[in-house]
């Protein structure tokens, strides 16, 4: 068994699981966070995208005891209170989601996305970017829309240039 | 059309849980006490079972029980049916196989259940089901279509003779061997549709509660259509009569055909919930889904277009072999046939069309309806051979469709569809504009001088959705009715609650069904709650499939919403004291019309709850329910053009352009549509380019993890050019059509048109991979 | 997955320490591809020794045209390093196309090395960047470390710490992937130096990575693309499947040294 201390959200969290638990299930289950979900097996779909200390990881190929000491964000702790991430209301604006089942892992790798990229993101590394997110329902169109817009609020919040 | 009403694009009122987090899937359901199963498949495609021993699994830590096939029959649950009977060409009924949920004797595919293990956690129920022990015979299996129908092909069933479930017909097939003996030009092709694996995202799951104080089971499970899900399981698998059994399908994570079926977790999980005490909970992994989710497609075909010396086509020959997999599962029987050869007329007017359609049993995942269901499968046929026989008669693609356009409605087919409206010139001049398709030659000229090979490629769908018509259906042998059924509530603070048997699973139906509600009375959608998903909340309703929740499902909620103004304006008119013929609804108030009296629509409400001032005779409440049942398929149709370059060094294609020209009728919000739309396109693609199920020999599935099986991802995939053109639909009070499947079903031949046009070689299946394109390529050299 | 014990190594002697007392332990680096083997519970170990926060296991050194990368260090990181891309930016190139975003700020070069799949990446780098690879016990030269599909010269409980090159005077990979798991189905990397011209082939050869001598041959006389049109690469000895025939891979092969000998410049 593993002893879990971890920041999840802002909030010191302990646990205690199996070594075998994966991150995600960690997550899910010892913390009752689902908003993380499981897609596939094999670490391609990106559903389980959360942020472990500052990067866009998936936590189904991680076992909760590689996190224990790091600091997480998943999607439930990405907004400021009542106020929507900039990521998260572009997706709403934009329509970027249907069935809401990659959303989260979608946005979670979206807000790295923007972060790397800080002069500015074009369509074609949009896309290139979300190599690691699968969305069955949206045809990616609005969601490259979505991260488009996000990417330009954010750097004109920054005063920079849009690219 | 106001603010919030119809044709208005209004985000969606369902985004915020999701983007935060809070969706509600039937993975996140925990209830006290639940413990977690798995189930122990069968690893061979066709085997006897010889024995099976449990003693091993049961002495392992964290198990609870250990349940088999024998124990679930002697129960007395009943085995998976098929619920639409087809009649081969001989009068006889069609061949049906005993599928029990967990299997007794034999395997016939990899994946079928045998037995399930249910344990403290999800690791120690894997870890017990590998200590089951099943000692199997494997016999000789069968995978392709074509082969299972050959003397001496394994037999799957015994139900089945030589594994062939029915041989049937439409169409007239002397009028058609007529016309094609007046044929100046047939053109003749072979076509495969490829077996697809649907991936909705969330993987299928169930949580199976059984209450012993009560009697009572509830299902939380991933359908699409949780009352089918419950009259199925009571009706015919035994599992607990309706009024004891409770589904909830809450949000669920896509479905595209694969979630409309009772699959053997649901009412397994269920009746070892009882059967163990505890509350069972099975989550797919993704392996799983590809073994077991059912597949789409999988159809081979021989079909052969006839024209005059006109080039107007005289008529259509389609002898069709369709792959059902190891078992007939609910629509299985419907797919290839209505769902099919009733659209071999396509946009065309087509004299005469005869279509034989066998079906057989092999040893692989059972098929049934994926997005289009049936219809992709029409289309790809059809727009490939026209686009074929355009090549051959040296005339443009588009002149060809355009020269035997239907132009005249109500148009009776040949192949039992009467299609109600339509203007398919407008949608081929509306794509042909976007796609700037006379500038293509310029296009092709300046990629040539850099190396790639550029096509072009168009199809004109048609497709029938709003499934369907009750009787209609019903003489055709659906085993149930296809209405839809609604109840709009106003609560007495004047707030509305539309109970719909609709299920939503990304299509965003709490927010278009709230704007008819706006649209009709003014209310701000902020008033208006969609519910949804829970037998135990709605009456009743047949879900969400076929691009019926707008057609039909809208329809009955027009019929509730109809009751619903009869009522508040008699109210009203008795408040005003005025005529109920002069009172009208307008942003949220009701007037006497041409004077300056109101009641606002809370106090009417609120009048209809008090009851202290109705009309004499009046009940009290304002509540209605509707059940609608249409009178006709609905029939949206479009054009779509794909433009393809081709790296000829290494096979791949790269969609460069992709114009989307539909007429879904009616729009309530153009932006879901859209949506819908670019999703649509992105499967199909998908079909075409990407994707593939593919077993080998022994009934292996090679293809059973993204690392196999291509899924389309954002790099694979252009920006998509959409829009519509409208002609309403006459058959229902919208005038809408639906939207839902027709780009999966439109876009599969425009891409393979496209990369034939460019690569100078027909000869291509899909998919059309790196490798599939440089082969062809080869070919030609 | 199976039930495993996780440790976490605080140093190489740690790791050496941890790995000797266990039953059929596996070093764990960034897991990218351990955990899905194990997850299909396809590998059992029954420990796991976690080298990634070993501080001096990762990191990027560049001196003059030496480079040395810590085997901890990931593709995130070698991607992006600013000090590699100006001496070996065909090294940054490579990693910043393995996997996607979310594999590359986990996955490890010596992971990636030490699993040596037939599909990965680096060790076609490392073959063709003549690269040595360093253990917590000895140097080996790339030449001799990659053996097979999945087999390395490595033995059991030893770690790789880090790998060192010279940084060639011109150098370029090319991958064409796999459409499904987007791992190379033919991926050559190619590099210039004064002693020659060294190519390596990922994704295609049945024993793995391989070096082509025949395309290194032709390039030596010419480090042209047009080189590369007269150079036989037999389909025999590489890999068939249904993503790929031998014979396309052996197309794609010269199609993808073409393109690492145009972009090497």
């Amino acid at each position: 068994m593993s002893k879990i201390e971890m920041t999840v959200n802002g909030r010191k969290i302990t646990g205690e699981c199996e070594d075998r638990t994966l991150l995600v299930n960690f997550i899910r289950e010892n913390l009752g966070l689902t908003g993380t979900h499981v897609g596939c097996d094999t670490s391609q779909c990106g559903a389980c995208v959360i942020h472990v200390d500052g990067r866009a990881v998936k936590s189904c190929t991680m076992l909760a005891a590689q996190a224990n000491g790091s600091v997480i964000t998943t999607i439930e702790g990405l907004a400021d209170g009542s106020t929507l991430h900039v990521v998260q209301q572009a997706f709403h604006e934009n329509h970027g989601l249907q069935c809401g089942f990659c959303t989260p892992g979608m946005i979670m790798a979206s807000v790295d996305i923007i972060n790397r990229h800080p002069d500015g993101l074009d369509e074609a590394t949009v896309r290139a970017e979300l190599e690691g997110n699968i969305c069955r329902c949206t045809g990616y169109h609005n969601i490259v829309k979505a991260v488009l817009d996000a990417s330009k609020k954010v750097n004109k919040s920054k005063g920079k240039k849009a690219a | 059309m106001g603010m919030e009403g119809i044709g208005a694009r209004v985000l969606r009122k369902e985004d915020k849980r999701f983007i935060t987090g809070k969706g509600r899937y039937t993975d996140d359901m925990v209830v006290p006490g639940m413990k977690h199963a798995h189930f122990v498949r069968s690893p061979h495609a066709h085997a006897e079972i010889k024995k099976i021993d449990t003693k091993k699994a049961l002495a392992m830590p964290g198990v609870i029980g250990v349940l088999t096939g024998k124990e679930l029959k002697a129960d007395g649950i009943g085995n998976i049916i098929c619920g639409w009977m087809i009649h081969s060409k001989d009068g006889s009924p069609m061949k049906m196989g005993a599928w029990s949920p967990l299997a007794t004797d034999t395997v016939r595919y990899v994946g079928d259940a045998v037995v399930i293990v249910v344990a403290d956690t999800k690791g120690q129920a894997r870890d017990a089901a590998e200590a089951v022990e099943i000692t199997y015979k494997v016999k000789k299996a069968v995978i392709s279509a074509v082969e299972s129908l050959k003397p001496g092909a394994p037999q799957i069933h015994p139900e089945a003779a030589g594994n062939l479930i029915f041989d049937w017909e439409i169409g007239d097939a002397k009028a058609t061997e007529a016309a094609f003996k007046g044929a100046a030009h047939v053109t003749k092709m072979d076509i495969v549709n490829n077996r697809l694996v649907p991936n909705p995202m969330e993987p299928r799951a169930t949580l199976g509660v059984y209450d012993g104080a009560e009697d009572h089971y509830t299902c939380w499970t991933t359908s699409q259509n949780p009352h089918v899900a419950r009259l199925v399981m009571s009706a015919f698998y035994n599992v607990a009569p309706e009024n004891k059994l409770r589904v909830i399908a809450p949000d669920v994570g896509g479905g595209f055909g694969s979630k409309i079926y009772i699959y053997p977790e649901e009412i397994v999980c269920l009746w070892a919930s009882k059967k163990t005490g505890v509350p069972v909970k099975w989550v797919s992994d993704r392996t799983e889904a590809f073994l077991t989710d059912a597949h789409g497609r999988d159809h081979v075909t021989h079909v052969e277009l006839a024209f005059d010396k006109d080039h107007k086509m005289l008529g259509l020959k389609v002898d069709t072999i369709a792959n059902l997999g190891a078992y007939m599962s609910l629509f299985s029987s419907s797919v290839p046939t209505y769902l099919y050869a009733t659209l071999l007329s396509g946009q065309y007017d087509l004299k005469a069309i005869h279509a034989n359609v066998r079906t057989v049993y092999t040893n692989t995942a059972p098929v049934d309806a994926y997005r289009g269901a049936g219809r992709p499968e029409a289309t790809y046929l059809l727009e490939r051979i026209v686009e074929t026989a355009a090549r051959e008669l040296g005339i443009g693609a588009d002149e060809l469709r355009s020269k035997n356009f239907i132009r005249s409605f109500p148009h009776q087919t040949p192949v039992i569809m009467c299609y109600d409206a339509g203007d398919y010139d407008a949608s081929l001049n509306n794509a042909k504009k976007a796609a700037d398709w006379d500038g293509f030659a310029k296009r092709k000229a300046k990629a040539a001088k850099e190396g790639k090979l550029r096509g072009i490629g168009m199809s004109c769908y048609i497709e029938a959705c709003g499934i369907a018509p009750s009787a209609a259906v019903g003489s055709l042998g659906a085993g149930v009715g296809l209405w839809e059924s609604a109840e709009v509530r106003v609560n007495a603070v004047g707030t509305v609650e539309i109970l719909t048997g609709s299920h939503s699973h990304g299509q965003g139906h709490e927010t278009t069904f709230a704007q008819l509600v706006s649209e009709r009375f003014g209310l701000p959608g902020a008033n208006v709650s969609v519910i949804h998903g829970d037998t135990d909340k709605v009456q009743m309703g047949m879900g969400t499939y076929g691009s019926r929740s707008g057609a039909v499902g809208m329809s009955a909620i027009v019929k509730a919403l109809d009751k619903v103004e009869a009522k508040a304006k008699k109210i009203a008119a008795h408040l005003m004291e005025a005529d109920e013929g002069d009172i009208v609804i307008e942003n949220g108030e009701l007037k006497v019309a041409g004077t300056d009296k109101k009641v606002p629509w809370f106090q009417m409400a609120l009048a209809a709850y008090t009851a202290h001032n109705l009309p004499s005779g009046m009940e009290p409440g304002l509540k209605e329910g509707a059940f609608y049942d249409p009178s006709n398929f609905t029939f949206p149709a479009g054009c779509y053009i794909c433009e393809v370059e081709v790296d000829p060094d290494t096979g791949t294609t790269k969609i460069v352009q992709f114009v989307a020209a539909d007429d879904f009728g009616n729009i309530i919000n153009p932006m879901i549509v859209e949506g819908q739309v670019h999703g649509g396109i992105a499967q199909g693609i998908g079909q075409a380019l990407l994707e593939g199920a593919h077993y080998d020999e022994t009934g292996q599935l090679q293809t059973a993890s993204y690392m196999d099986y291509t899924m389309p991802r954002a790099d694979d995939l252009p920006s998509y050019k959409v829009s519509n053109t409208v002609t309403p639909c006459p058959g229902n009070p919208l005038g809408i059509k639906g939207c839902g499947e027709a780009g999966a079903i439109g876009s599969p031949p425009a891409v393979i048109n496209a990369i034939t046009d460019a690569i100078g070689n027909n000869n291509l299946t899909m998919p059309a991979t790196p490798l599939a394109v440089w082969n062809a390529i080869q070919a030609t050299k | 997955m199976y039930e495993t014990n996780y440790h976490r190594a605080s140093s190489v002697a740690d790791a050496v320490k941890l790995l000797k007392k266990a039953e059929d332990p596996k070093i764990l680096a960034g897991g990218m591809t351990l955990i899905p083997t194990m997850k299909q519970r396809l590998a059992s170990p029954s420990d796991l020794v976690d080298i990634t926060k070993i501080s001096d296991l990762s990191g990027i050194k560049v001196s003059g045209k030496s480079v040395t990368i810590g085997a901890a260090t990931t593709h995130y990181d070698v991607a992006t390093n600013e000090k590699l891309a100006k001496v070996c930016p065909a090294l940054c190139s490579l990693a910043s196309h393995i996997g996607d975003p979310h594999v590359r700020y986990r996955g490890t070069i010596g992971g990636s090395i030490s699993n040596n799949d037939p599909a990965a990446d680096y060790p076609s780098a490392m073959l063709a960047l003549n690269a040595n690879i360093i253990t917590d016990k000895r140097t080996i030269p790339a030449d001799k470390f990659f053996k097979g599909l999945f087999e390395t010269s490595l033995k059991d409980g030893e770690i790789v710490t880090a790998i060192e090159f010279t940084a060639p005077a011109k150098a370029a990979y090319s991958k064409f992937p796999n459409p499904a798991s987007r791992y190379a189905m033919a991926g050559v990397f190619v590099a210039k130096d004064k002693e020659g011209v060294r190519v390596a082939v990922t994704g295609a050869g049945d024993g793995g990575v391989f070096r082509h001598k025949g395309l290194e041959a032709a390039l030596d006389k010419k480090f042209d693309a047009s080189s590369v049109d007269a150079v036989k690469v037999d389909a025999k000895g590489l890999m068939s499947d249904m993503h790929a025939t031998a014979v396309y891979r052996a197309a794609l092969i010269k199609v993808m040294a073409k393109r690492a000998v145009t972009a090497a410049g």
